[in-house]
């Protein structure tokens, strides 16, 4: 049914941190990695080794660079995938129902088995989140690893989305942003995170961490701005060296 | 947004199909339809025809049109699931009509009610047509009054024109009416249309890179790199630019060929008789065609899509 759930037990979604992403994609290539088999699989791609490769990814990573007041350049990595978003409008214009938003956990999805491939949810989404897969004829998107989150094959560690787990910055976190006290609600309140486009009224759940101010003086870490011995010369130096300084300084 | 040509012939060609059924019908419900059986049923006929082409060609353009079947289980939600529903039942006053002049039915009330229903159907379908597009809060150029405006007028702009060739072609009294309403609806077309492009000028989305990054607005933040160094979905469907100045040439042939000189061809209609008379009006279908293929083509490629902000826009 593509009327949204009108609340959910739990709001899961990613919680991005913007000042530590290197920009590595390995997020994006484990995300890749994992579908190859399970809820979306395969991730198709086009002419993969030839001259216009084209393919589906979930999660793309874009890099921006800001310009500070100093007006010094900051590269910042963008990683984006689906936002979960509590008013998904890409739930409600589906028009045969194959987009759904789980009343569980809140996680979107695309029902394969019913999705007429009309492209319409993609228009609706502001985030780029869903993509076709033309050698199936239908849409695809990121399922929070809905396929592995639940797996009890797996060991719990590892019951987390692939991007999160492969992250080799720590950049990327997972869990309840319904839930106050979890701990990427906490992250989130204490770093500030912040909802993408807020204006389009959809009510993302994923949160980003703004990149921190950049610590430029050496006084923001705690060290002193130039290297110099407390009573100027000498001090903790050898018997030579006092030596030849006097011989030297005459 | 990339500029499909199953969905520009769809909307064309289905909102002349409604327009047609319901000019049709609002003459037939004035008393002003001839008595003639032939052209009735041929001007349903089109009617049909147009809609169904229409109609097939916007499932044509599915991944999976076997199950376009679906399209008609979310109407509570979703304006293509209601536009579905719409179509279908639009069909019934419409083979009843087609009925009606076949058996030679003459109750009144009976051709009151199948009138007045391909009316409202008709009506109420395109206007479903118009709020897919208009629902959309992701594209500015089409979340304003202009889309359901616009649609509306030119699925009876385009209809009337053709009825109006019917009407001259085969010399009835009432294709002085019919032209009236021809003419009555171009000049709203050309006028709402222009407005719209107006509106274009000024008209951007409350997103920007700002709000879409979080990192700073026009001016402070720029894409460095894109995700990948060859195009994707994303791109191609909904990246698609056209340059102001082919979208300006194309403006003005849009409004030449679908509204200006259907209009002076239309006049000249009236005030001509024999031939000249009918090769004005078929002119007209043929330019007003055109003209309304390149106007949905512009509502397409001058479409831009808050996704683009992640893609190097600054403003969409």
């Amino acid at each position: 049914m593509t009327s949204l759930p009108k609340t959910t037990d739990k709001k899961l979604g990613l919680v991005i941190d913007l000042d530590i992403c290197v920009g590595c994609h390995a997020c994006a290539v484990n995300c890749k990695e994992w579908n190859t088999s399970g809820h979306s699989a395969p991730l198709t791609d086009k002419d993969p080794y030839g001259g216009d490769p084209a393919g589906v990814w979930f999660n793309r990573i874009h890099t921006f660079e800001v310009r500070e007041e100093s007006g010094a350049g900051r590269t910042v990595h963008f990683p984006k995938s689906c936002l979960h978003c509590e008013d998904a409008p890409c739930v409600t214009v589906c028009p045969t129902g194959a987009s759904y938003k789980r009343e569980e956990d809140g996680i979107v999805l695309v029902n394969a088995d019913t999705c007429i491939g009309c492209k319409l949810c993609s228009w609706a989404c502001p985030y780029g989140a869903r993509e076709y897969d033309e050698s199936v004829g239908v849409m695809k998107k990121c399922t929070l690893c809905i396929d592995k989150i639940y797996n009890e094959t797996l060991r719990p560690e590892s019951r987390v989305p692939a991007c999160v787990s492969t992250c080799p910055a720590g950049a990327r976190h997972f869990g309840d942003l319904g839930d106050p006290d979890s701990e990427v609600s906490k992250l989130s309140a204490a770093r500030g995170g912040y909802a993408l486009m807020p204006e389009q009224d959809c009510k993302p759940v994923n949160r980003y961490l703004p990149p921190r101010p950049r610590k430029k003086e050496a006084a923001d870490i705690g060290a002193s701005s130039h290297l110099q011995s407390k009573d100027g010369d000498l001090e903790g130096a050898g018997l030579l060296a006092r030596l030849v300084d006097r011989v030297l300084s005459r | 947004m990339h500029p499909a040509k199953s969905v520009i012939f769809f909307t064309t060609s289905s909102g002349a199909g409604y327009g047609l059924l319901i000019w049709f019908a609002l003459f037939g419900l004035l008393n002003r339809m001839p008595l003639d059986r032939d052209f009735a049923l041929v001007v349903l006929g089109v009617s049909f025809t147009l809609v169904t082409a229409g109609l097939l060609s916007s499932t044509a353009h599915l991944g999976h049109p076997e199950r376009a079947w679906r399209a008609l289980s979310q109407w509570k939600t979703s304006w293509l699931s209601r536009e579905g529903v719409a179509a279908i039942l639009a069909y019934i006053p419409m083979f009843a009509y087609g009925y009606i002049w076949f058996v030679g039915i003459e109750d009144r009330n009976a051709v009151a009610v199948v009138a007045g229903a391909s009316i409202v159907l008709s009506l109420v379908t395109v206007y479903c047509t118009a709020m897919i597009y208009a629902s959309l809060k992701t594209i500015r150029a089409w979340h304003n009054g202009y889309t359901v405006a616009g649609y509306l007028v030119f699925s009876l702009m385009t209809g009337a024109v053709l009825l109006t060739f019917f009407a001259h072609l085969r010399q009835f009294d009432m294709r002085d009416e019919v032209s009236a309403a021809a003419l009555l609806t171009l000049g709203v077309g050309l006028i709402v249309k222009q407005s719209y492009w107006r509106f274009l000028q000024t008209a951007s989305s409350p997103s920007d890179i700002g709000t879409a990054t979080g990192l700073g607005g026009p001016g402070k933040t720029t894409l460095l790199e894109g995700p990948h160094t060859e195009s994707n979905y994303l791109m191609d469907e909904m990246g698609f630019r056209i340059a102001r100045k082919h979208a300006d040439k194309l403006r003005v042939y849009a409004s030449l060929l679908g509204f200006v000189l259907p209009i002076a061809l239309i006049v000249a209609a009236v005030f001509l008789g024999g031939w000249t008379e009918v090769l004005c009006a078929l002119f007209a279908v043929a330019f007003c065609a055109v003209g309304i293929l390149l106007e949905r083509w512009l509502f397409f490629a001058e479409a831009r899509h808050v996704v683009t902000l992640y893609y190097g826009a600054a403003c969409a």
